[in-house]
């Protein structure tokens, strides 16, 4: 009698993640969600000041081709005590660039757990769902939730003035969080 | 005690929250567990104050007491492991209590047009009248959101 064939199990699917600070709290988010990882100091000559009504978490620009990039205070966002963002996350196929404290480490996501049903504002847009690493439950963060549609509107409407001020000559500043 | 009194009886938890005694449904216990580290992250949901990891499963942990008893726990004994109904899906919700929890039998009353919304019914133990708790309507879910919607929409109505 021929031994049964041994089960093979399917394969975990894994996902690559960043684990990043804002002020002192940690995220993850797919390291294929993020286009470019850049310091502060390397944006601030492009970076261009803005301000749209209601939207405080967004207060430069960058502008990258025909298209402009909104820098986003990940702490502002997360209603997080305001700590100076040292990283900026350019985040793929998105208008975000995601200013952060800093990078933790890379790592390796199994599971991907849906946000429970109980977290029911906001703060589903801005997961796509929660995951155990090494015995700590690390929020995911949805690339596409730091800016609205609405907002984005806003922000483009505030752009209008700055663009006919002065087309791209517009000087560049420090970003400030 | 006769057959049909008998098929009366339901099985509930009684749990403590400070000085007051509260009953679930025991169907609606998944498991009492000893207190473990609650893990926080920026949301926006009030009543839920952070998860906690259970045999694998990340589990919401939402603090009853400041809606049952007017103030939040300031010590917790147990959690107690709820299931949540959300439509066709059932989901874990982890309840912090502050004393022993204890299964009884008991016969429920109906609740009345003026108990308020968390009430599934009353029973009587040992002299007392226990609220009976329905977890559904206790703890946040998307039906809040749309009730807060409506709310804010008949507001903005207003002339």
């Amino acid at each position: 009698m021929r031994p049964a064939a041994p089960v093979k199990s399917a394969p975990v699917r894994t996902e690559q993640i960043i684990l990043f600070r804002i002020s002192g709290q940690l995220f993850a988010v797919s390291s294929a969600s993020v286009q470019e990882v850049r310091s502060v100091d390397s944006l601030s000559g492009a970076a261009t000041e803005i301000t749209a009504p209601g939207i405080r978490k967004v207060r430069h620009v960058v502008r990258r081709g025909d298209r402009s990039l909104f820098i986003v205070s990940g702490a502002m966002h997360f209603g997080l005590l305001p700590s100076p963002g040292m990283l900026v996350f350019v985040l793929r196929k998105t208008r975000t660039a995601l200013l952060i404290d800093g990078i933790e480490k890379m790592s390796t996501m199994t599971r991907l757990q849906a946000l429970p049903q109980s977290f029911c504002h906001e703060e589903r847009q801005w997961y796509r769902g929660l995951t155990a690493l090494d015995q700590t439950v690390v929020p995911v963060v949805r690339p596409e939730g730091f800016l609205s549609p609405e907002e984005l509107s806003l922000l483009d409407a505030a752009l209008l003035p700055l663009e006919n001020l002065n087309g791209d000559a517009v000087e560049g500043t420090e970003l400030a969080q | 005690m006769t057959v049909s009194a008998e098929l009366e009886l339901q099985s509930f938890v009684l749990l403590r929250l400070g000085e007051r005694r509260f009953a679930v449904a025991a169907n609606q216990i998944a498991e009492l567990v000893a207190p473990s580290r609650v893990f926080r992250f920026p949301h926006r949901t009030p009543k839920i104050e952070g998860v906690i990891l259970r045999r694998g499963r990340i589990v919401p942990v939402c603090d009853v007491a400041e809606a049952l008893v007017g103030k939040k726990l300031a010590t917790r004994r147990l959690y107690l492991i709820a299931v949540r109904h959300y439509g066709a899906q059932r989901e874990w919700v982890a309840l912090p209590v502050t004393g022993e929890c204890e299964l009884i039998n008991a016969e429920m009353s109906a609740t009345g047009e003026f108990d308020a919304p968390h009430v599934a019914g009353w029973i009587s133990h040992d002299g007392d009248v226990i609220e009976v708790l329905d977890i559904d309507a206790l703890t946040p879910g998307p039906d809040e959101v749309l009730a807060e919607v409506a709310v804010r929409e008949a507001v903005e109505a207003r002339p």
